[in-house]
């Protein structure tokens, strides 16, 4: 086939839209979303890495922390929700073998963060409202230094995403416990017992141990999706506040910031934020990490029950470890800072590093295992929490956060390295080992690209974090500008990785385009011709 | 004593190390797992004894820190101990309004630096001249932030608002604003 053949119809002309069945259709709406989402905040980072070498004449000051702002919410909430919601809309139904309860829902949550994530980042990119995902009271109502409508309009976009992230919720946890029409009465209670982990603990003190009904990763998605509920919860409380003092800007009221108590805002916000970063990112990850190498593996999972009962100890974790984001505050009381912010985080290290190992030992059962797509990005994802999880143990220390709290240590090698290398290539793999069910037997365009996006993403996320941590340990900070080139020889490596990520993302992002073509990636968005419930066409 | 330049090479060369080690575990690993062999199954023991090692190395990372880096303690004791000099230090519109234009202190005193903050949340932190960092602290509206220091040896230090305050917050920076004098010179 010539290129431009190959360009519209897709490799081998073998995707074909028209056969995609309304779920296939939804799921791959997220994926493509959440990846032209990932290009905007490769092309952002890109800019500030530059910025970071030499201060552009094109970009102002109030600019760039406008795209720091902006740049990890459109990565979390435009790119990874996209593509996690997505891919769990369709594995969940598919592993519980009934269809999804609402696919309706299913549009609806993919519009809102879809919309929602382009309100928030244009109103960023258009008035430079950027105080930051942290929102530190009282900066998101300093209306001295920013436009009370640009926030007014980003904290409305953030609203958005969290109405969608909260049907998406409501659609993970329907669909676990409803009964399908014509099907025998489904145990709603006993369903919800097992995902959420309540069987198995009860399990403990019984002797007929009573099977668990709903499967692993399945347990894990509902878990994680507890914690995406709470975060939800406490993000859109924290975004009515602040919009009532935007609106009241607007009337021309000026409310006392000082009515809110800035450490005790922290506090909440923290605890919501953290169950992001260390709750339903972590569980979700180990979910996905166990059914991918059940899949890669075609075997039973290592130590399931020791699995199935780590996530629910990652859950309860992940509602008490806030206070390592508060360990630089000298009113946080102490036992916070020690029970909380110390020995509990610490946990962390045992749950991801015994998910590590059991994903480990599952694929070791079943070899030799041939070298294909999904397992390399697999152990790429497991690399990628094996460095940034242990970077994480380490400034969450009361003696090492006093040198190392808002230093590129903390953003590079443990928050860049988790994100792009963990959870990013984590989704990769997902993404290659769903991509035939999902395409209906499409065929990827080229292996040499595949290889060239997995090297260009490995080295240069990992050298990226390793060079941004360099300069964060001579003292570096994040969040800040240096004018005079103080930390140019690590800006300027941690750029050269940078444009590595960005040939990956480019190699990966041409190589989806050749193989579904452009005539596939429209048919995406067009309404399916086929009117099933069914995840995959009835063969 | 050990300061925070020691602290850092110690981190720097223990993750070092561990990178390295983890990095070359998983290139074993995807070796091993896609060459010749049989589809053993790995022994329970072998996980139990890896959870062990992650539960002393997890509790352990914190004792051994408390126990010597000199500030982790004195910081959670702080209120137990008396300064020999204290700095208190207001924050407001991202300005730093300071008791005097230089801060002198004698070497061998433990410094109280009070910050308090009348509008946003800053930071508070001290740079060495090559830009690395000595201390920061976060400076919250509302609250006492209070930051005890021993300083052991001589030096000139810039004070850097370690926390971001929105544009107008990039440059809060007070260039050797910090001295430390041997201990004659001033008592």
């Amino acid at each position: 086939m010539s290129f431009i053949s190959t360009f519209i119809n897709g490799e081998q002309g073998l995707f074909k839209s028209d056969t995609l069945t309304p779920m296939q259709k939804l799921t791959l709406r997220f994926v493509v979303v959440g990846l032209i989402y990932f290009g905007f905040v490769v092309i952002e980072g890109m800019l500030m890495r530059i910025y970071e070498v030499k201060p552009v004449s094109f970009i102002t000051e109030p600019q760039f922390f406008a795209i720091l702002t902006a740049h990890p919410l459109v990565g979390i909430f435009g790119s990874t929700y996209s593509i996690v919601c997505g891919a769990f809309l369709f594995v969940v139904p598919f592993l519980m073998k009934k269809p999804l309860w609402s696919i309706k829902l299913g549009n609806w949550t993919f519009l809102l963060i879809a919309i929602g994530t382009f309100v928030f980042w244009s109103a960023g990119f258009l008035s430079h409202y950027a105080p930051l995902y942290t929102l530190y009271w009282p900066l998101p109502a300093d209306f001295s230094q920013f436009s009370v409508w640009g926030g007014t309009f980003f904290i409305l976009g953030i609203a958005l995403v969290m109405a969608g992230t909260a049907l998406f919720i409501i659609n993970i946890f329907k669909t676990i416990t409803y009964t399908p029409e014509g099907w025998e009465k489904q145990k709603a209670g006993a369903l919800l017992s097992s995902a959420l982990g309540i069987t198995g603990f009860n399990n403990l003190f019984r002797k007929n141990k009573k099977e668990h009904l709903v499967p692993l990763p399945v347990a894990a998605v509902a878990r994680g999706s507890i914690d995406m509920a709470l975060n939800t919860a406490v993000i859109l409380f924290t975004g009515v506040l602040i919009l009532v003092y935007m609106v009241a800007a607007i009337l021309g009221f000026d409310l006392k910031e000082t009515a809110i108590d800035a450490l005790l805002y922290k506090n909440w916000f923290w605890w919501g934020l953290d169950l992001i970063a260390d709750g339903l990112v972590l569980i979700f990850v180990a979910g996905t990490w166990y059914l991918l190498a059940t899949m890669i593996s075609g075997k039973p999972l290592f130590m399931q029950n020791i699995a199935r009962a780590a996530l629910l100890v990652e859950l309860i974790v992940s509602w008490t470890v806030w206070s390592h984001h508060l360990l630089s505050d000298q009113a946080q009381p102490n036992t916070l800072k020690v029970l909380s912010g110390e020995m509990v985080t610490a946990f962390e290290l045992i749950t991801q590093g015994l998910a590590f190992f059991i994903a480990l030992a599952t694929l070791w059962s079943a070899r030799p295992l041939k070298m294909t797509n999904p397992l390399k990005f697999l152990l790429g994802g497991l690399l990628g929490f094996a460095l940034a999880v242990p970077a994480g143990i380490m400034q969450a220390d009361v003696g090492l956060n006093r040198i190392l709290h808002n230093t590129q240590w903390v953003v590079g090698p443990h928050v860049h390295v988790a994100v792009l290398v963990g959870l990013t290539m984590t989704l990769y793999s997902a993404i290659y080992i769903l991509f035939p069910i999902l395409t209906n037997g499409a065929k990827v365009y080229s292996q040499k690209l595949v290889n060239v996006h997995f090297w260009c993403h490995l080295l240069g996320g990992i050298g990226m974090g390793a060079f941004m941590g360099m300069a964060g340990l001579k003292g570096m900070l994040r969040r800040a500008l240096y004018m005079n080139g103080e930390f140019n020889i690590y800006m300027i490596l941690a750029a050269l990785c940078g444009t590595l990520l960005l040939i990956g993302f480019i190699a990966f992002f041409y190589n989806i385009v050749m193989s579904v073509g452009l005539k596939g990636v429209i048919g995406i968005f067009t309404p399916s011709k086929i009117k099933t419930k069914d995840l995959v066409p009835a063969s | 004593m050990v300061d925070s330049t020691m602290v850092l090479t110690g981190q720097t060369i223990a993750y070092t190390m561990y990178c390295l080690v983890i990095i070359l575990l998983v290139i074993w690993f995807a070796i091993k797992v896609t060459g010749k062999g049989n589809n053993t199954a790995v022994k329970p023991a072998l996980f139990y004894i890896f959870v062990g090692f992650l539960t002393i190395l997890g509790v352990s990372l914190h004792i051994v820190t408390y126990n010597t880096i000199p500030w982790a303690e004195m910081d959670l004791k702080r209120s137990e101990i008396t300064p020999d000099k204290t700095f208190n230090i207001t924050v407001k519109d991202h300005q730093f309004i300071m008791p005097s234009e230089k801060l002198v202190i004698n070497v061998n005193d433990k410094v109280l630096f009070d910050v308090r903050s009348e509008d946003l949340t800053y930071g508070f932190g001290l740079f060495r001249s090559d830009n690395s960092m000595l201390f920061q602290m976060q400076v919250v509206p509302g609250h006492r932030n209070d930051l005890l220091w021993y300083f052991d040896r001589e030096g000139v230090y810039t004070i850097r608002s370690t926390e971001y305050s929105g544009p107008k917050g990039a440059f809060m920076i007070l260039k050797d604003a910090v001295q430390v004098v041997p201990s004659k010179t001033t008592n």
